[in-house]
Protein backbone atom coordinates (compact mmCIF):
# COMPACT_ATOMS: atom_id res chain seq x y z
CA UNK A 1 0.00 0.00 0.00
CA UNK A 2 1.22 3.48 -0.81
CA UNK A 3 1.75 6.22 1.40
CA UNK A 4 -1.43 7.94 -0.20
CA UNK A 5 -3.14 5.17 0.59
CA UNK A 6 -2.37 5.04 4.16
CA UNK A 7 -3.24 8.70 4.45
CA UNK A 8 -6.58 8.58 3.16
CA UNK A 9 -7.70 5.67 5.33
CA UNK A 10 -6.94 7.73 8.25
CA UNK A 11 -8.87 10.94 6.46
CA UNK A 12 -12.16 8.46 6.07
CA UNK A 13 -11.57 6.67 9.71
CA UNK A 14 -14.50 9.41 10.24
CA UNK A 15 -16.32 8.78 7.52
CA UNK A 16 -18.97 6.28 7.87
CA UNK A 17 -18.32 3.32 5.74
CA UNK A 18 -21.48 1.19 3.61
CA UNK A 19 -20.95 -1.66 1.73
CA UNK A 20 -24.49 -1.62 -0.32
CA UNK A 21 -25.47 -5.23 -1.58
CA UNK A 22 -27.68 -5.29 -4.62
CA UNK A 23 -28.00 -7.13 -8.14
CA UNK A 24 -30.15 -4.22 -9.55
CA UNK A 25 -27.43 -2.18 -11.21
CA UNK A 26 -29.72 0.76 -10.89
CA UNK A 27 -30.70 0.45 -7.12
CA UNK A 28 -26.89 0.34 -6.64
CA UNK A 29 -26.29 3.80 -8.43
CA UNK A 30 -29.26 5.11 -6.64
CA UNK A 31 -28.49 4.11 -2.85
CA UNK A 32 -24.27 4.70 -3.82
CA UNK A 33 -25.99 8.41 -4.60
CA UNK A 34 -27.65 8.54 -1.40
CA UNK A 35 -25.04 7.15 0.30
CA UNK A 36 -22.53 9.83 -0.91
CA UNK A 37 -24.75 12.74 -0.26
CA UNK A 38 -25.11 11.85 2.84
CA UNK A 39 -20.97 11.92 3.34
CA UNK A 40 -20.68 8.28 3.58
CA UNK A 41 -17.93 5.92 2.09
CA UNK A 42 -19.70 3.65 -0.32
CA UNK A 43 -18.83 -0.09 -1.34
CA UNK A 44 -21.56 -1.29 -3.91
CA UNK A 45 -21.47 -4.99 -4.74
CA UNK A 46 -23.51 -7.01 -6.31
CA UNK A 47 -24.63 -10.22 -4.80
CA UNK A 48 -23.89 -11.69 -1.21
CA UNK A 49 -21.17 -13.93 -2.45
CA UNK A 50 -19.16 -10.91 -3.07
CA UNK A 51 -20.04 -8.93 -0.23
CA UNK A 52 -18.24 -11.63 1.89
CA UNK A 53 -15.59 -11.60 -0.38
CA UNK A 54 -15.25 -8.10 0.05
CA UNK A 55 -15.70 -8.71 4.27
CA UNK A 56 -12.79 -11.38 3.54
CA UNK A 57 -15.17 -14.22 4.86
CA UNK A 58 -14.56 -16.08 1.81
CA UNK A 59 -12.29 -18.51 3.35
CA UNK A 60 -9.51 -17.40 1.39
CA UNK A 61 -7.66 -14.58 3.29
CA UNK A 62 -7.12 -13.46 6.50
CA UNK A 63 -8.15 -10.19 7.65
CA UNK A 64 -4.42 -7.87 7.48
CA UNK A 65 -3.57 -4.75 8.70
CA UNK A 66 -4.51 -3.56 5.38
CA UNK A 67 -8.08 -4.76 5.61
CA UNK A 68 -8.43 -2.35 8.80
CA UNK A 69 -9.08 0.56 6.54
CA UNK A 70 -11.87 -0.81 5.13
CA UNK A 71 -13.75 -1.45 7.86
CA UNK A 72 -17.21 -1.80 7.50
CA UNK A 73 -19.42 0.15 9.20
CA UNK A 74 -22.69 -0.41 8.11
CA UNK A 75 -24.18 -3.45 5.68
CA UNK A 76 -27.28 -2.37 3.32
CA UNK A 77 -28.22 -5.44 1.34
CA UNK A 78 -31.17 -6.20 -0.83
CA UNK A 79 -33.38 -9.10 -0.41
CA UNK A 80 -34.40 -10.32 -3.37
CA UNK A 81 -31.18 -11.47 -5.22
CA UNK A 82 -30.54 -14.65 -7.19
CA UNK A 83 -28.28 -17.17 -5.38
CA UNK A 84 -27.60 -15.90 -1.94
CA UNK A 85 -30.72 -13.53 -0.69
CA UNK A 86 -30.27 -10.77 1.94
CA UNK A 87 -31.54 -12.84 4.36
CA UNK A 88 -29.12 -16.05 3.77
CA UNK A 89 -26.14 -13.18 3.80
CA UNK A 90 -27.77 -11.61 7.21
CA UNK A 91 -27.17 -15.12 8.67
CA UNK A 92 -23.69 -15.85 7.38
CA UNK A 93 -22.73 -12.33 8.94
CA UNK A 94 -24.43 -13.09 12.21
CA UNK A 95 -23.00 -16.26 11.88
CA UNK A 96 -19.63 -15.01 12.01
CA UNK A 97 -17.73 -13.84 14.87
CA UNK A 98 -15.60 -11.24 13.28
CA UNK A 99 -18.59 -9.72 11.73
CA UNK A 100 -21.57 -9.91 13.75
CA UNK A 101 -21.34 -6.90 14.99
CA UNK A 102 -21.96 -4.77 11.86
CA UNK A 103 -25.42 -3.65 11.48
CA UNK A 104 -27.20 -4.80 8.77
CA UNK A 105 -30.53 -3.30 7.21
CA UNK A 106 -32.16 -5.58 4.83
CA UNK A 107 -33.72 -3.26 1.35
CA UNK A 108 -37.12 -4.53 -0.05
CA UNK A 109 -39.54 -3.43 -2.37
CA UNK A 110 -42.04 -6.02 -0.44
CA UNK A 111 -43.38 -5.82 2.93
CA UNK A 112 -44.16 -8.66 3.94
CA UNK A 113 -44.63 -8.71 7.33
CA UNK A 114 -43.33 -12.64 7.80
CA UNK A 115 -39.99 -11.23 6.08
CA UNK A 116 -39.49 -8.38 8.23
CA UNK A 117 -40.02 -10.65 11.27
CA UNK A 118 -37.53 -13.61 10.23
CA UNK A 119 -34.83 -10.67 9.18
CA UNK A 120 -35.10 -8.79 12.60
CA UNK A 121 -35.13 -11.62 14.39
CA UNK A 122 -32.19 -13.17 12.55
CA UNK A 123 -30.75 -9.54 13.74
CA UNK A 124 -31.03 -7.07 10.86
CA UNK A 125 -31.09 -3.60 12.40
CA UNK A 126 -33.80 -2.53 10.20
CA UNK A 127 -36.03 -3.41 7.39
CA UNK A 128 -36.29 -0.82 4.62
CA UNK A 129 -39.09 -0.96 2.28
CA UNK A 130 -37.95 0.12 -1.79
CA UNK A 131 -37.27 2.67 -3.03
CA UNK A 132 -34.78 4.05 -0.15
CA UNK A 133 -35.42 7.37 0.90
CA UNK A 134 -32.45 10.03 1.58
CA UNK A 135 -34.64 10.41 4.92
CA UNK A 136 -34.02 6.52 5.98
CA UNK A 137 -30.10 7.12 4.63
CA UNK A 138 -29.92 10.28 7.39
CA UNK A 139 -31.86 8.36 10.24
CA UNK A 140 -29.23 5.52 9.82
CA UNK A 141 -26.17 7.69 10.32
CA UNK A 142 -27.60 9.66 12.60
CA UNK A 143 -27.66 6.51 14.65
CA UNK A 144 -24.31 5.18 13.89
CA UNK A 145 -23.10 8.02 14.69
CA UNK A 146 -24.17 8.55 18.01
CA UNK A 147 -22.87 5.49 18.60
CA UNK A 148 -19.35 6.52 17.83
CA UNK A 149 -19.33 9.16 20.30
CA UNK A 150 -20.62 7.50 22.89
CA UNK A 151 -17.78 5.36 23.16
CA UNK A 152 -15.86 6.14 26.36
CA UNK A 153 -18.63 7.34 28.08
CA UNK A 154 -21.60 5.99 29.32
CA UNK A 155 -23.54 3.81 27.18
CA UNK A 156 -24.76 5.81 24.17
CA UNK A 157 -27.64 2.82 23.40
CA UNK A 158 -29.71 3.75 26.78
CA UNK A 159 -30.57 7.24 25.34
CA UNK A 160 -30.83 6.38 21.72
CA UNK A 161 -34.69 6.92 20.34
CA UNK A 162 -36.83 4.26 18.85
CA UNK A 163 -37.38 5.74 15.61
CA UNK A 164 -40.88 5.32 13.97
CA UNK A 165 -39.73 3.52 11.76
CA UNK A 166 -38.04 1.16 12.95
CA UNK A 167 -39.07 -2.38 12.93
CA UNK A 168 -42.10 -2.19 11.09
CA UNK A 169 -44.87 -3.66 12.57
CA UNK A 170 -42.87 -6.63 14.02
CA UNK A 171 -43.90 -7.77 17.58
CA UNK A 172 -40.71 -7.52 18.83
CA UNK A 173 -40.81 -3.85 18.64
CA UNK A 174 -41.60 -2.68 21.49
CA UNK A 175 -39.52 -5.69 23.46
CA UNK A 176 -35.90 -4.11 21.86
CA UNK A 177 -34.13 -0.94 21.82
CA UNK A 178 -32.43 -0.51 18.71
CA UNK A 179 -29.66 -2.72 18.75
CA UNK A 180 -27.06 -1.51 16.83
CA UNK A 181 -23.07 -1.73 18.79
CA UNK A 182 -20.14 -0.26 17.30
CA UNK A 183 -18.34 -3.03 16.09
CA UNK A 184 -14.96 -1.65 16.62
CA UNK A 185 -15.61 -1.36 20.33
CA UNK A 186 -16.17 -5.18 20.57
CA UNK A 187 -18.96 -4.84 23.46
CA UNK A 188 -21.11 -8.02 23.65
CA UNK A 189 -24.34 -8.00 21.81
CA UNK A 190 -27.05 -6.81 23.67
CA UNK A 191 -30.26 -9.54 24.83
CA UNK A 192 -33.68 -7.59 23.78
CA UNK B 1 -36.26 31.24 -28.04
CA UNK B 2 -35.62 33.10 -24.33
CA UNK B 3 -33.94 31.31 -21.45
CA UNK B 4 -37.03 32.24 -19.39
CA UNK B 5 -39.23 30.84 -22.26
CA UNK B 6 -37.49 27.62 -22.83
CA UNK B 7 -37.56 27.02 -18.71
CA UNK B 8 -41.45 27.74 -18.80
CA UNK B 9 -41.65 24.83 -21.95
CA UNK B 10 -39.56 22.41 -19.52
CA UNK B 11 -42.06 23.24 -16.68
CA UNK B 12 -44.75 22.78 -18.45
CA UNK B 13 -43.53 19.75 -19.96
CA UNK B 14 -42.26 18.07 -16.27
CA UNK B 15 -45.86 18.86 -15.03
CA UNK B 16 -47.63 17.09 -17.83
CA UNK B 17 -45.69 14.08 -17.50
CA UNK B 18 -46.26 13.53 -14.20
CA UNK B 19 -49.77 14.13 -14.63
CA UNK B 20 -50.00 11.54 -17.33
CA UNK B 21 -48.19 9.28 -14.48
CA UNK B 22 -45.07 8.62 -16.70
CA UNK B 23 -43.49 9.98 -13.69
CA UNK B 24 -43.89 9.55 -10.02
CA UNK B 25 -42.48 11.27 -6.97
CA UNK B 26 -39.25 9.14 -6.61
CA UNK B 27 -38.34 11.07 -10.15
CA UNK B 28 -38.40 13.84 -8.16
CA UNK B 29 -35.69 11.92 -5.55
CA UNK B 30 -33.65 11.49 -7.95
CA UNK B 31 -33.54 15.05 -9.25
CA UNK B 32 -32.70 15.89 -5.99
CA UNK B 33 -29.79 14.18 -5.65
CA UNK B 34 -28.30 15.65 -8.68
CA UNK B 35 -26.01 18.37 -8.06
CA UNK B 36 -23.06 20.60 -9.68
CA UNK B 37 -20.89 17.37 -8.26
CA UNK B 38 -23.19 15.49 -9.89
CA UNK B 39 -24.76 16.95 -12.18
CA UNK B 40 -25.54 14.36 -14.93
CA UNK B 41 -26.57 11.94 -11.93
CA UNK B 42 -30.52 11.40 -13.64
CA UNK B 43 -29.31 11.07 -16.96
CA UNK B 44 -26.89 8.03 -15.66
CA UNK B 45 -29.09 6.08 -13.87
CA UNK B 46 -32.32 6.71 -16.21
CA UNK B 47 -29.51 5.56 -19.00
CA UNK B 48 -28.88 2.17 -16.88
CA UNK B 49 -32.63 1.84 -16.55
CA UNK B 50 -33.03 1.30 -20.23
CA UNK B 51 -29.67 -0.84 -20.87
CA UNK B 52 -31.23 -2.88 -17.91
CA UNK B 53 -35.26 -2.87 -19.18
CA UNK B 54 -34.13 -3.66 -22.45
CA UNK B 55 -32.17 -6.94 -21.37
CA UNK B 56 -35.16 -7.96 -19.19
CA UNK B 57 -37.71 -7.25 -21.97
CA UNK B 58 -35.60 -9.14 -24.48
CA UNK B 59 -35.28 -12.39 -21.65
CA UNK B 60 -39.01 -12.35 -21.19
CA UNK B 61 -39.92 -12.32 -24.88
CA UNK B 62 -37.48 -15.53 -25.09
CA UNK B 63 -38.93 -16.85 -22.26
CA UNK B 64 -42.43 -16.50 -23.14
CA UNK B 65 -41.54 -17.77 -26.52
CA UNK B 66 -40.79 -21.12 -25.22
CA UNK B 67 -43.09 -24.10 -25.57
CA UNK B 68 -43.58 -24.71 -21.90
CA UNK B 69 -42.06 -21.94 -19.98
CA UNK B 70 -41.62 -21.61 -16.35
CA UNK B 71 -44.11 -18.79 -15.02
CA UNK B 72 -41.60 -18.39 -12.15
CA UNK B 73 -38.87 -17.63 -14.20
CA UNK B 74 -40.83 -15.01 -15.73
CA UNK B 75 -42.09 -13.72 -12.39
CA UNK B 76 -38.88 -13.36 -11.09
CA UNK B 77 -37.63 -11.12 -14.18
CA UNK B 78 -40.71 -9.19 -14.13
CA UNK B 79 -39.97 -8.62 -10.27
CA UNK B 80 -36.47 -6.85 -11.58
CA UNK B 81 -38.56 -4.71 -14.13
CA UNK B 82 -40.39 -3.58 -11.61
CA UNK B 83 -37.95 -3.07 -8.30
CA UNK B 84 -36.02 -0.83 -11.59
CA UNK B 85 -38.89 1.06 -12.92
CA UNK B 86 -39.77 2.36 -8.96
CA UNK B 87 -36.60 3.34 -8.53
CA UNK B 88 -36.30 5.78 -11.36
CA UNK B 89 -40.36 6.69 -10.95
CA UNK B 90 -41.52 5.56 -13.67
CA UNK B 91 -44.81 4.58 -13.08
CA UNK B 92 -46.68 3.35 -16.00
CA UNK B 93 -44.17 1.08 -16.65
CA UNK B 94 -43.82 0.03 -12.70
CA UNK B 95 -48.25 -0.36 -13.09
CA UNK B 96 -48.10 -3.11 -16.11
CA UNK B 97 -45.56 -4.80 -14.15
CA UNK B 98 -47.94 -5.07 -10.91
CA UNK B 99 -50.49 -6.48 -13.65
CA UNK B 100 -48.00 -8.68 -15.24
CA UNK B 101 -47.36 -10.45 -12.05
CA UNK B 102 -50.77 -11.52 -11.18
CA UNK B 103 -51.07 -12.70 -14.54
CA UNK B 104 -48.52 -14.91 -13.81
CA UNK B 105 -49.76 -15.72 -10.18
CA UNK B 106 -52.50 -16.86 -12.05
CA UNK B 107 -50.64 -18.31 -14.89
CA UNK B 108 -52.86 -16.59 -17.92
CA UNK B 109 -50.27 -16.76 -20.89
CA UNK B 110 -52.83 -14.74 -23.05
CA UNK B 111 -52.53 -11.95 -20.33
CA UNK B 112 -48.97 -12.36 -20.01
CA UNK B 113 -48.10 -11.55 -23.69
CA UNK B 114 -50.32 -8.73 -23.33
CA UNK B 115 -48.59 -7.35 -20.96
CA UNK B 116 -45.31 -7.89 -22.46
CA UNK B 117 -46.05 -5.81 -25.04
CA UNK B 118 -47.49 -3.34 -22.66
CA UNK B 119 -44.28 -2.67 -20.98
CA UNK B 120 -42.50 -2.64 -24.61
CA UNK B 121 -44.96 0.23 -25.32
CA UNK B 122 -44.56 1.99 -21.91
CA UNK B 123 -40.61 1.91 -21.44
CA UNK B 124 -40.65 3.29 -25.15
CA UNK B 125 -42.97 6.36 -24.00
CA UNK B 126 -41.47 7.24 -21.44
CA UNK B 127 -37.55 6.84 -22.56
CA UNK B 128 -39.13 9.58 -25.40
CA UNK B 129 -40.48 11.51 -23.15
CA UNK B 130 -37.47 11.40 -20.79
CA UNK B 131 -35.39 12.08 -23.49
CA UNK B 132 -36.78 15.10 -24.98
CA UNK B 133 -36.70 15.98 -21.39
CA UNK B 134 -33.32 16.35 -20.98
CA UNK B 135 -32.90 17.93 -24.37
CA UNK B 136 -34.78 20.93 -22.65
CA UNK B 137 -32.36 20.76 -20.08
CA UNK B 138 -29.14 20.82 -22.08
CA UNK B 139 -30.53 23.98 -24.14
CA UNK B 140 -31.58 25.97 -21.22
CA UNK B 141 -28.04 25.18 -19.55
CA UNK B 142 -26.52 26.35 -23.26
CA UNK B 143 -28.38 29.42 -23.19
CA UNK B 144 -27.01 30.16 -19.90
CA UNK B 145 -30.15 29.33 -18.03
CA UNK B 146 -30.63 27.21 -14.49
CA UNK B 147 -33.13 24.30 -14.59
CA UNK B 148 -36.14 25.19 -12.84
CA UNK B 149 -36.71 23.01 -9.40
CA UNK B 150 -40.32 20.79 -9.39
CA UNK B 151 -42.02 20.93 -6.43
CA UNK B 152 -44.25 18.40 -5.88
CA UNK B 153 -45.33 16.40 -3.17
Amino acid sequence: MSTAGLVSRRDCSHQLHVLAVDDSVVDRKFVERLLKISSCKVTAVESGIRALQFLGLDGEKKETAGFDGLKVNLIMTDYSMPGMNGFELLKKIKESSTLKEIPVVIMSSENILTRVDRCLEEGAEEFIVKPVKLSDVKRLKNILTKGDKGQNEEDPLLSLPLSSHDLASSSTSSSSPFKFLDHRSKRPRLQG
Amino acid sequence: MEVVQMQRRFAEYTASLFREGFLDAQFTQLQQLQDETNPDFVEEVVSLFFEDSEKLVNNLAKTLDQQNFDYKKVDALVHQLKGSSASIGAQRVKNVCVAFRQFCEDQNVEACLGCLQQVKQECFLVKNKLETLFRMEQQIVAAGGSIPVMEYN
